[in-house]
Order: C-alpha cells, then sequence, then structure tokens
C-alpha cells in the first residue's frame, strides 16, 4: 500500500454487472416470498470459529464511561437466527462482512454475503434453490453433489472417517510434494482442510456447481449433526471452477449444544494460543426460546461477480478492494 | 538470522529452503471459509536458480536467509577466483567459478558489479547491464554492407562471442548488453 490510487479499481462494466447481479437476487427471492431484512453490522459478541476473526471497533457513548468493544460481522447469521426466533419466516439478507486477516485473490476483508434462512427447510431443499438461484444467475448446469467422504475416497482414495486417515493423508501429501507442510503434531481437521483446498477443490466443479455434502462433525460449525452417521455433520458447501462459493446448515436449533459447541472452540482456541472469544448469549436465548427447524446458507456475492465477469481476482470486482480503501 | 512468520511473506524475502537461500516471487493466501489458512508461495532457489511452488501453514515461521547484494568494482582473476573490491573501503571479496557463472564472459576491469552475498559469501554475480569490450576475432567480412543481413559472429577479449553487423572489424570496442547478449553499437 505504498502508492495510493484514487481511481475504482473495478470497471464501470464490472460496477454495473453488480448492480444487476443484487437486483436479480432481491428479484429472485422477492417472486418466492422471502422477505429482505437489514440487521446490524456491529454485536457485542463475535464468533468463536478457529479460523475466522472478527474486526472489532469501540463505542463510546451515554452511560459509557469506558469505550465498549463491538465486533464487525463476519456473516449476519445470528442476528438472522434472532428474527427466525421471533418469527420473522423465510428471510434473506445482502450485506457486509468482515473477516480480518483474510488478503487474497479470492479474498478481502471487507465482502458482500447473501444469506437466507427457510424455515421447514433441509439442507437438501435448500441446496435445490441455491441450485436454482444459480441457474438463474450465471446460467451453470444443475449443480451435482458428493458427499465429502466420497469427494476424498474417489480423489485421494482416503476414507478421511477411517482411524489411521490422518497418516495415510500425512503420507499422501508428502508423495504429492506437500511435504512437511502439516504433520502429525496437526489435528485432523487441519490435515483435511489442507487436503481439500490443495488436491481436492481444483479437481471439483469445473465443469458445473458442486455441492460438498456431510462434512465431518469435528467441523459441523452451526449444522445439526447427521442422525443417520453422527460421525457427520449436515453442513454443505459449493464449489465451481476453483471458487468456494456458499456454506450452508441444515441449522442446529438446540441451545444447550450450540453452547457446548461455543465453549469447545473457545477450549480449541486457547490451545492454539488464540483469544477465546465472548459467546452471543442474545442467540443462545434464541434458540432457548425456539427456533424453527430450518435450513440456511451463505453465498460471496463478490466470487458469484468473479465468474460472471471471468474476473482472475476478487479486487476487479470491487470499486475500492482494501488496498485502495 | 531472524524467522519470519507467513504474515511477513512478500516477494522479494529471502528464506532458507532445504538447506538452499531463496527468494520469495510470489505469495498467495488459500483459505477455506471455516478452515485452516495456507500460503502458496512461488521460490526462486538462489543457488541452482530453479523456481519450485511451496506450501506453509500460515502462522508457521520459516528460517531467514542472510542474503545481501553489494556493489563492487571488478579487479582481475587468477583463474580460480574472481576478485572484486569494494571502492569506497576497498575491502576486497573473491567469488568462486559456481557464484560467477556464464557471467564471466562480461567481466571488465573496474566494471561495478551486483554481488549477492550468503551469509558474507559470493553466490552470485550480476554484471552491468551494458559493457564494452574489444573484438579479438571476427571474419573480416563484405566491405560496404551496413544494412544489417544478420551479421557474424565476433569474440570477444573475455572470449565472449555475440552477432554483430559486418562493418565491424577486429580491434574495435563495442558495446554490448549484457541481459540480452547483443550487440548494441560501436564505441568511438
Amino acid at each position: 500500500m505504498t502508492e495510493l490510487d484514487w481511481r475504482p479499481a473495478a470497471t464501470l462494466q464490472a460496477i454495473k454487472e453488480r448492480a444487476d447481479l443484487q437486483a436479480s437476487i432481491r428479484a429472485f427471492f422477492r417472486r418466492r416470498g422471502v422477505l429482505e431484512v437489514e440487521t446490524p453490522i456491529l454485536a457485542r459478541a463475535g464468533v468463536t470459529d478457529l479460523h475466522v476473526h472478527n474486526l472489532s471497533t469501540r463505542l463510546s457513548g451515554p452511560g459509557m464511561p469506558e469505550p465498549t468493544t463491538l465486533f464487525l460481522q463476519t456473516s449476519p447469521e445470528y442476528a438472522m437466527k434472532r428474527l427466525l426466533a421471533a418469527g420473522s419466516g423465510p428471510i434473506f439478507q445482502l450485506c457486509k462482512v468482515f473477516r480480518d486477516d483474510e488478503i487474497s485473490r479470492r479474498h478481502n476483508p471487507e465482502f458482500t454475503m447473501l444469506e437466507w434462512y427457510r424455515p421447514g427447510y433441509d439442507d437438501y431443499q435448500l441446496m435445490q434453490e441455491l441450485d436454482e438461484l444459480m441457474q438463474e444467475l450465471l446460467s451453470t448446469e444443475p449443480a451435482e453433489q458428493i458427499t465429502y467422504q466420497h469427494a476424498f475416497l474417489d480423489i485421494v482414495g482416503i476414507d478421511p472417517f477411517a482411524s489411521n486417515a490422518q497418516g495415510k493423508l500425512l503420507d499422501y501429501l508428502s508423495a504429492n510434494g506437500y511435504d512437511g507442510v502439516v504433520t502429525a503434531a496437526d489435528s485432523l481437521d487441519t490435515v483435511l482442510q489442507l487436503v481439500m483446498s490443495v488436491i481436492i477443490e481444483p479437481r471439483i466443479g469445473q465443469e458445473r456447481p458442486c455441492y460438498v455434502t456431510h462434512f465431518p462433525a469435528s467441523q459441523a460449525a452451526l449444522a445439526k449433526l447427521d442422525p443417520a452417521d453422527t460421525r457427520m455433520s449436515r453442513r454443505f458447501e459449493l464449489f465451481f471452477r476453483g471458487l468456494e462459493l456458499a456454506n450452508g446448515f441444515w441449522e442446529l436449533t438446540d441451545a444447550a449444544l450450540q453452547a457446548e459447541r461455543f465453549h469447545a472452540d473457545n477450549q480449541q482456541r486457547l490451545a492454539n494460543g488464540l483469544q477465546p472469544q465472548p459467546i452471543d448469549e442474545q442467540l443462545l436465548a434464541a434458540l432457548a426460546a425456539g427456533m424453527p427447524e430450518c435450513a440456511g446458507v451463505a453465498v460471496g456475492v463478490d466470487r458469484l461477480l468473479m465468474l460472471k465477469l471471468g474476473a482472475a481476482s476478487i479486487a476487479e470486482t470491487l470499486c475500492f478492494p482494501i488496498d485502495r480503501c | 538470522m531472524a524467522n519470519y512468520s507467513t504474515n511477513e511473506f512478500k516477494a522479494g524475502l529471502k528464506i532458507m529452503q532445504d538447506g538452499e537461500p531463496c527468494a520469495i516471487l510470489e505469495n498467495e493466501m488459500v483459505k477455506p471459509g471455516k478452515g485452516q489458512a495456507f500460503n502458496r508461495v512461488r521460490i526462486r532457489k538462489l543457488l541452482s536458480g530453479k523456481v519450485v511452488e511451496k506450501t506453509f501453514k500460515s502462522g508457521d515461521s520459516v528460517e531467514g536467509a542472510d542474503v545481501v547484494d553489494v556493489e563492487l568494482a571488478y579487479l582481475y582473476s587468477d583463474g580460480e577466483f574472481w576478485h572484486f573490491m569494494n571502492n569506497e573501503t576497498f575491502e576486497q571479496l573473491a567469488a568462486d567459478d559456481a557464484a560467477v557463472g556464464d557471467n564471466k564472459k562480461w567481466l571488465v576491469e573496474q566494471d561495478v558489479c551486483t554481488l549477492t552475498l550468503w551469509n558474507g559469501k559470493p553466490i552470485n554475480v550480476a554484471p552491468p547491464n551494458f559493457v564494452e569490450l574489444e573484438i579479438t576475432e571476427t571474419d573480416p567480412g563484405l566491405k560496404g554492407d551496413t544494412a544489417g543481413t544478420g551479421g557474424k559472429p565476433a569474440t570477444l577479449s573475455t572470449g565472449a562471442v555475440v552477432r554483430v553487423p559486418l562493418f565491424v572489424q577486429i580491434g574495435e570496442v563495442i558495446k554490448v548488453d549484457t541481459r540480452s547478449g547483443e550487440y548494441v553499437s560501436r564505441v568511438k
């Protein structure tokens, strides 16, 4: 950031394509009776995720002798779930979200997210709806689906749920040019995430979008475990042409289980030398009050635009990416 | 030498890999939305010149390489070593054949070269972009040809061979671009 450039990084064409894309998204949900909502960017609590880091700011005001730390949302999920618990029915939101320490060709620390929730849906019904949206926005072929386990079995030849998975995956990585990147001292999830990122992702969803379903229970985040096999969760992701486009859950509605996961995250944060995060008690209270059974998904809008424009970098989709903000 | 965290990675940073000093050419983060980030890095190995890709877990540290560039004047060669001097401190340094490599043919006494030092030892010698050398051997060629129809080979005082126009003769000094090895002009 030595030479500051005042001009936009995106072409006027890209700026217009973004306007069209967002208008199409809003029209899609309006037709389907999904209510557009707006929740705050600032929140008292951040996220406990091990690999998602909040930006924060400080608020001063009446009755605040000391400034209060507020977190910029990494996704509107917690606030939208409070609306669901309050009886909002199906809702969607297009908003800015913020993630610290994420800058790359595919990442801008401030980006646009489309997130929606469907009471009464499970993950499969929601994947169907996202697929219809993808076809409408990007004229894609119908998406294919593969379970996390089968993606590993088909591409790497190793069952990620086998008891000796970690050793086998480390051997595989060593033999394929990734010697020493991760070791036996790393968690199985870290090893799985490396294989997913560098081996599997480049090989799926090239012709048509590809859902990876049934992420391991240890990576469930806010998804239910699969009642048929609790080694797995009902979390899915959507990949297309080398981009991770969406992450969705058949949502966990159990407040006690959710609280356990937040506390487990914070334990893991401590073990990894990270600061534990305040837990969102308002979300837990909403779950305890009763959030309807539902599925929800978050989609990276800038990445959709990258695909629409054929852009190699997210910066091409943004008026002023982080190095020009 | 200090260690560098992946957060400090950027083009130009010098790190140790496989016992060899390397320069980072490109650094790209790969990160699943909810997963561990990794850095995919393209590096040039400074001894072999090879360009390779390496992946690091973000947050890991890598040993830095003590690599610096210095500007030194070329003095002479004793056949085994090529001797250089710092024109301000008069300190001298000797580079071996592996460090000088093919560039030995562009070394002109008193020319200031860029030496890359690893732990104080030269590992690369880069000559100036342009050097002036005398032609010691070339075909007398045809008189009156000025169109430069491909030219002819000429051997220079250092042993370098470059293509020159037909009108250039033995004993003349010419200017050569060391990056391309191409003739630029005659020097009066």
